[in-house]
């Protein structure tokens, strides 16, 4: 009986976490200064330490969380996000006098309902999941309560995702009405039974699946709320956003649609097909055009779902490795890139603006190197963790037969090269005209980037150990 | 375990950068900077000629071989090797980099430690690429390789330097990322043939691939090779990184990175794919013809000396391409002799250009006049790298371009003839050039007063006309390591052509 406690036991470590920063702020007196953050990094390593010990044992709970090593893997990664996260927060909660506690308290409740999303076989759980990320990310997107953009990007955000949810909603009840379960394996057995011939009503659950899921990783045409929130939020919730998300979603995403819809993939491969090169194109076209900071790697990351997307179509062992070890790298790569922006954003000066970034490697030769590291890596030069990450997608995709894909996503990543060399021209190629403002870079945020670089150099040139894990992880439940 | 003399010939240029870190960034620290610099990239050329006097030159097969399991998963080693077609690509990286250094020893002011380090990341990257016996790997050098060029044109270059880096970098990337698909590709077919992946470039030269399937590897490998080289008409990008990059990245970029276009065309283009090879090698050759006329009668016309070189480069570049396409002893051998010749001769003139803009900061000709009164030495050398470069009898290109003509005639007599009119062109171009700069009267005050050669730019200059002396009197010197590889080469290409399903050729030891 114990031991269907197990599988939730990292999620549990994250949520008590998230609980005492929200007691801690309760009691904290104004002014007075708490190690809230430090709590969280407690949490999180506990959670890191379940999962290490739950890895190999496919322990399930309640029958609807199965602690897989697929669902592990992405708790790791969920749990790098969230460490990393925590570090690049201080800054920015101390310089806009935001609730350190509530801060604190979203972020790890958020990260609580991405371990569910990972780890969840039932679509009720998953929708739960979802929703418990969602609405604590809503209201990270617009913490800064006095900014106006802030409050719009967070009001966007809210709308349409709720939005997404409500048809993501209806897809499970018809699917609950075709299957008379929720569960992941009943259905994908009972489509199995019928992949022939589906009938119309199977297809429309799928696309309605498909439309929440889409929304969620903001792939193209259900992109259009990531620019604005990826720019009103503080740089460090769109980091998160743009990797913890991004990542949680896409682990339900994989077992949804490679599990319990594996066998109608003679239907939504052609969907799917059409959304990745949309995606891909999309992202990184629209990106060479902004000129904001944020809003670009807003658009690079859609670029990115799409890149992931490839790996989800092309549905072969590769591609679901793929998937993993792409997350991966784009959390690290990801966070890295918003990691400076947050710690280069000043009290009287945004710092957003690409034309901010002239000079900076005469001001700070240290975080243009880390920004330099970051931007390629996304770019996906060798020796970084992109480079393999794009490799790998590729390959899966040269395998499954989807050329076309694969050199639409070549090219599209020529042409994002293209923006993110935009920013490495201003830092080392382009005088500042106004003397720079940058703050002096606080200690735990710059460990962290120092981290995160040799993180994206060792997946890139030694990314053995870790390619392993992830194709361990996907033979547990494929 | 033999000493891993090509691993610490790549970490050697790391390990210079990374010492590079801990001298303070202020110029003041520059010469310090400056010097280490140069002692590591001395060292790599004592250690690239070490490995000339060890490599055995009877023998075909790759030697110095290192191979240690890198991603085991998907077939992906650390594999690297010398022959003879890349032994002297290696020695020349290792002559041409110290060189750079004393080019712009007084010409670079600023960030002079990072532009060091640039440098050296760059040296490694481009051995890296000489030495790959695996696709992957390869190809990680082959894009590695990108990034420090494109900050050595984009932070030190010229008014429109940014430009011409972008321009630079997405033109390559653009050519090199399908390579990178047909590399995957392989390695899926090596896998459907013998049950496990590899990009191992030896076990892939053994493929049966459909002729249809070659078609479309050859395409891409050849197109990301065609932008490097770069043949007529992917060229555009050359002759603005050439003129915007300082003296330093047009030495290394004209020297080195274009040779790399071509060495892919010989490593792995024409013996991975001989059927379409067979195919695409005439046109080839016409793009190749195209170029070396278009180049010179563009270069002829040019005001400005640099960008006068770099069209002269698509025309030199173009000899090697037919040679290569010739796919004969001679051809391919003269072909690799004339990369290693053009090399030493463009890298020279992109010297003395460099110097005299560090005099007067000015490439044009009509700027200069007479010089040979006020400078004599630098004149004299002057003519030497010109002649070397023409392919006068006695000096290095000569011997290159006879051998491509040789082979090319051959092949396909009316295409070497046409050819053959860029031997005239050339020495058109350059001598007239020549003349305009050296001879006549000083018609610019600014030029009456230029001091002549310095004790530094003997030690630049020097070495370049020693080397284009050297290869001019003693070819076989270099010919006979390069002869056996060559040979074998030619006959596993030519053996894939005829038969259907093709015949292992004497590779070396696996």
């Amino acid at each position: 009986m114990t031991s269907s406690f197990n599988a939730i036991v990292p999620m549990a470590c994250v949520t008590a976490a998230g609980i005492a920063a929200m007691v801690a702020e309760a009691f904290r007196d104004p002014g007075e200064r708490m190690p809230i953050a430090g709590l969280g990094a407690v949490g999180l390593i506990g959670a890191a330490i379940a999962t290490v010990l739950l890895w190999n044992h496919d322990t399930s709970s309640f029958g609807v969380v199965v602690a897989d090593n697929f669902g592990l893997f992405v708790t790791g990664i969920l749990i790098v996000v969230g460490l990393l996260t925590l570090a690049f927060s201080g800054p920015t909660i101390e310089r806009e006098r935001l609730p350190g506690g509530e801060y604190y308290a979203l972020m790890l409740f958020a990260l609580a309902g991405m371990m569910l999303m990972a780890t969840a076989t039932d679509l009720v759980v998953i929708f739960l999941a979802l929703e418990v990320l969602s609405l604590a990310v809503y209201v990270l997107t617009g913490i800064r309560r006095d900014s106006p953009a802030s409050a719009e990007a967070a009001l966007k955000y809210f709308l349409l995702g709720a939005f997404s949810s409500a048809f993501f909603l209806y897809g499970i009840a018809l699917t609950y009405g075709l299957a008379g379960s929720t569960r992941l394996d009943r259905i994908g057995s009972l489509i199995a039974a019928q992949a022939l011939s589906p009938t119309p009503m199977q297809l429309l659950a799928l696309g309605l699946l498909l439309v929440g899921f889409a929304f969620k990783v903001s792939a193209v045409p259900f992109h259009m709320w990531t620019p604005d929130a990826y720019e009103g939020a503080p740089p460090a919730v769109t980091g998160f956003m743009s990797t913890g998300v991004k990542a949680a979603a896409f682990a339900a995403f994989v077992r949804v649609f490679l599990a319990a819809f594996d066998p109608l993939q003679h239907e939504w491969w052609i969907v799917l097909w059409l959304i990745a090169a949309a995606t891909m194109i999309v992202g990184t076209v629209v990106g060479v055009a902004q000129s904001s900071v944020k809003r670009m790697l807003a658009y690079s990351s859609i670029a990115h779902g799409g890149y992931l997307l490839v790996a989800l179509l092309s549905a072969n062992d590769v591609g679901k490795g793929a998937v993993l070890f792409y997350l991966l790298a784009y959390a690290v790569t990801n966070l890295g890139a918003f990691g400076v922006i947050a710690v280069l954003e000043h009290e009287d000066a945004a710092n957003d603006h690409v034309r901010d970034y002239a000079g900076l490697a005469d001001e700070h030769p240290v975080l243009a190197a880390l920004m330099t590291v970051f931007l390629l890596s996304l770019g996906g030069f060798p020796p970084l963790a992109g480079f393999i990450a794009k490799w790998y997608v590729f390959s899966a995709a040269v395998k499954a037969g989807y050329t076309g894909l694969a050199i639409i996503g070549v090219l599209t990543s020529v042409v994002s090269v293209f923006f993110y060399l935009r920013i490495v021209v201003m830092m080392y190629m382009t005088p500042r005209e106004a003397p720079v403002r940058v703050p002096s870079l606080p200690r735990v945020a710059g460990l962290a980037l120092v981290v995160s670089a040799i993180l994206v150099f060792y997946l890139g040139i030694l990314p053995t150990r870790v390619l392993d894990w992830a194709a361990a992880s996907i033979s547990t439940i494929f | 375990m033999p000493f891993p003399i090509l691993t610490s010939l790549i970490a050697l240029p790391i390990a210079g950068a990374l010492l590079l870190l801990f001298v303070g960034r202020d110029e003041q620290h520059a010469p310090l900077a400056r010097r280490i610099a140069l002692v590591v990239s001395v060292l790599v050329f004592a250690e690239t000629l070490l490995l000339w006097s060890r490599f055995n030159a009877s023998s075909a097969d790759f030697q110095f071989v290192e191979r240690h399991a890198w991603i085991p998963a998907f077939g992906i080693s650390y594999y690297v090797g010398v022959d003879g077609i890349s032994l002297f690509l290696l020695v020349l990286t290792g002559f041409l980099t110290p060189l750079a250094f004393l080019g712009s020893w007084e010409s670079v002011h600023s960030k002079t430690r990072a532009f060091c380090i640039v440098i050296l990341l760059l040296e490694s990257a481009m051995i890296g690429v000489f030495v790959s016996l695996d696709l992957f790997l390869f190809y990680v050098f082959w894009d590695a390789m990108l990034i420090p060029m494109y900050f050595l044109i984009g932070i030190w270059g010229y008014d429109r330097r940014i430009y011409a880096a972008v321009k630079f970098i997405l033109y390559t990337m653009a050519g090199s990322v399908l390579m990178l698909l047909a590399i995957l590709s392989l390695a899926y077919l090596q896998k459907e043939a013998a049950g496990s992946y590899s990009f191992d470039l030896l076990r892939l030269y053994e493929l049966d691939i459909a002729p249809s399937q070659q078609f479309w590897f050859f395409a891409a490998f050849a197109l990301a090779f065609a932008i490097k080289v770069p043949l007529f008409p992917f060229h555009t990008w050359l002759p603005d990184a050439h003129v915007e990059a300082p003296t330093a990245g047009s030495v290394i970029l004209a020297g080195v990175l274009l040779k790399m276009g071509t060495y892919g065309l010989i490593r792995f283009a024409f013996p991975l794919f001989p059927q379409a090879a067979a195919f695409f090698a005439p046109k080839l050759a016409v793009l190749a013809v195209i170029g070396i006329i278009y180049g010179a009668l563009v270069a002829m016309v040019q005001p400005d000396m640099k960008k006068l070189v770099a069209y002269s480069s698509v025309s030199h570049l173009g000899f090697v391409v037919l040679g290569i396409a010739a796919m004969n002893t001679q051809g391919v051998q003269g072909a690799v002799y004339q990369m290693l010749n053009h090399g030493v001769s463009t890298g020279g003139l992109f010297l003395i250009v460099g110097m005299l803009s560090d005099r007067r900061h000015t490439r044009l000709i009509s700027e200069y006049g007479g010089l040979k009164s006020v400078m004599p030495r630098l004149v004299a050398v002057f003519l030497i790298v010109t002649l070397s470069s023409i392919g006068l009898p006695g000096l290095n290109g000569f011997v290159g371009e006879f051998l491509i003509l040789l082979g090319a005639f051959r092949w396909d007599p009316t295409m070497t003839a046409f050819a053959a009119s860029g031997v005239i062109l050339s020495a058109a171009y350059m001598l007239w050039m020549f003349q305009r700069v050296n001879y006549g009267p000083v018609e610019h005050e600014k030029n009456l007063r230029l001091p002549d050669l310095q004790p530094r730019e003997w030690a630049v200059i020097g070495p370049i006309v020693a080397a284009a002396i050297l290869m001019g009197v003693l070819p076989n010197l270099f010919l006979k390591p390069i002869e056996p590889s060559v040979i074998r080469l030619v006959n596993q290409v030519q053996q894939g052509q005829r038969s259907p399903t093709r015949i292992q050729a004497g590779l070396g030891p696996r």
